[in-house]
């Protein structure tokens, strides 16, 4: 799941200081999971809109966002509403603004969300980074726990140093490191062999840019 | 005498180490290195240390060759992707440096320029295979050197690192990418070291404990709490936060320290953090020089 937090308010009102009317578009998956740009989250932006001098012309939840076809056609139901909007603010991902975008290409579109990880769902509101996307799943070697993303410095033959005597990371002392949890995960089943084996660097020339992604999605399916 | 040809001696080897300065103004940190000629066998120059933007480990490397020093070129996994470290090891090359310490780096938000993108597009064991390789005359590309270094390869270890055993299994991979000689993080318990030993024995590579001189017990605190496999005992923090002279107490616990592991391992990697000028003094009172 792609994870979003609002960004703050100021920051949204600068973005729109020189529109008047806007339309709103959240997602049906990631950003009502995250809880911002679902149906409750894009009804309390209009209405904070509105007390902020702001007209909302109306707003849809893409089902998802990020699907430019689905976008569309869903879009085209609210043409007036689009329309008649000077601005769109978009409460989900990166990908759903920029889907927007693409969509709308001559309505100026705005992010309402920073986009942070991609990462799994811990309990109600609360969301951790598993997953990096790199291209060479690793996982198979490392007992199901990702070098890449739990090492802050994505390390793929070891620990460093700065793993402290409660096993947390120097760069956070609030997380674990990650190449411990590796090692005791792979001790515990007899599998430290799967360490041996000297990793190569990573070929970044495999890795599947999101530019790459973007334009692809133009032309099929977001 | 280079220090492979110390190393192969096998004779007590001992190196020191100085930090490049934050600016042009070079002069303290050769000063300091100055203090070290005749009585280390190799000097390191550390790459942009604790995070913090610095001048380079080979620009001031060159300088100590130049002055005929031997210098031990740190090099660090953060700031530079593969191609920017295989080519800083080409031109240290031609630039007279013959030692290359490979490490993987502190991470930028621990230093002066927290916002910097942490590259570590190699790892520390990457990165000495990536060596290695120049050494055999090809990149990591697998093309062909016009003309090849010969580099004395060498790396690092946490003895005190939790799990000590993934240390080991780490510095089993860097000796088998080209790590000919290693140097530990700071070692303040003798024990601890002698068990380390037991377990890297099969190794056969000459190991070179670390020592980082204490200056206050304040320091020995910061360590304890900040310093990732770093712990001073509360004996040594006692005696600092006691004594009526710090550097006095200082040469004289880095030379019982010394005095303890010298049987244990091939050599000592002192770290003065600028107080390179009692290098002397602690090599004195340790018998070594």
């Amino acid at each position: 799941m792609t994870i979003s937090k609002p960004k703050p308010l100021e920051e949204i009102l600068g973005y729109l200081s020189r529109a008047q009317r806007v339309f709103l578009i959240g997602c049906s998956d990631c950003a009502t999971v995250c809880q911002v740009g679902g149906k409750d989250q894009l009804e309390e932006m209009a209405k904070t809109l509105q007390e902020n001098g702001k007209q909302v012309t109306g707003y849809v939840v893409g089902e998802p966002g990020c699907h430019l076809l689905e976008l569309k056609r869903l879009l085209r139901q609210h043409r007036a509403e689009v329309a008649a909007a000077e601005a769109v603010l978009v409460l989900s991902c990166g990908t759903g603004v920029q889907a927007a975008a693409a969509v709308l290409e001559d309505k100026e579109v705005y992010p309402g969300t920073d986009t942070i990880f991609l990462g799994s769902v811990q309990r109600f509101g609360s969301f951790a980074e598993y997953c990096r996307a790199c291209g060479s799943c690793l996982l198979a070697r490392t007992g199901g726990i990702c070098p890449v993303t739990r090492c802050a410095k994505s390390l793929l033959n070891g620990p460093c140093g700065g793993t402290s005597a409660e096993g947390k990371c120097e760069v956070d002392p609030e997380q674990d490191c990650g190449w411990k949890l590796i090692y005791d995960r792979l001790a515990a089943r007899g599998q430290l062999d799967r360490l041996a084996e000297v990793l190569p660097a990573r070929e970044h020339d495999k890795h599947p840019g999101k530019r790459v992604l973007e334009r692809e999605g133009k032309g099929g399916a977001g | 005498m280079s220090l492979r040809e110390a190393l192969a001696s096998g004779m007590f080897v001992v190196t020191s180490e100085v930090g490049p300065p934050k600016g042009t103004n070079v002069g303290p940190a050769l000063e300091e290195a100055e203090h070290l000629r005749g009585l280390v066998d190799a000097i390191n120059v550390t790459d942009l240390q604790a995070a913090a933007m610095r001048l380079g480990s080979l620009a001031t490397c060159h300088l100590l060759a130049e002055r005929g020093l031997e210098p031990v070129l740190q090099v660090v996994c953060r700031d530079r992707n593969r191609l920017a470290l295989q080519s800083d090891l080409l031109s240290a090359w031609v630039l007279g440096i013959r030692n290359v310490l490979c490490l993987t780096g502190d991470y930028p938000s621990l230093g002066d320029h927290k916002g910097a993108m942490p590259v570590y597009d190699l790892d520390s064991v990457q990165l000495l295979a990536a060596a290695q390789g120049l050494n055999e005359g090809h990149d990591l590309a697998g093309n062909e050197l016009d003309g090849k270094p010969d580099f004395l390869l060498g790396c690092v270890v946490t003895p005190g690192g939790n799990p000590v055993e993934a240390q080991v299994m780490k510095l089993e991979k860097k000796v088998a990418a080209g790590a000919r000689f290693v140097q530990t993080q700071a070692v303040y318990d003798v024990e601890q070291l002698a068990r380390f030993m037991d377990r890297v024995a099969h190794l056969e590579v000459p190991m070179l404990a670390g020592i980082v001189l204490l200056k206050s017990a304040g320091m020995a605190k910061y360590m304890n709490n900040n310093v990732a496999g770093v712990s001073v005992p509360d004996g040594l923090i006692e005696r600092m936060a006691t004594t009526d002279n710090k550097a006095a107490t200082s040469i004289e616990i880095a030379a019982e320290l010394i005095g303890g592991l010298r049987k244990y391992c091939q050599g000592v990697h002192l770290m003065p953090l600028g107080w390179d000028k009692h290098v002397p003094a602690v090599l004195a009172a340790a018998g070594l020089r």
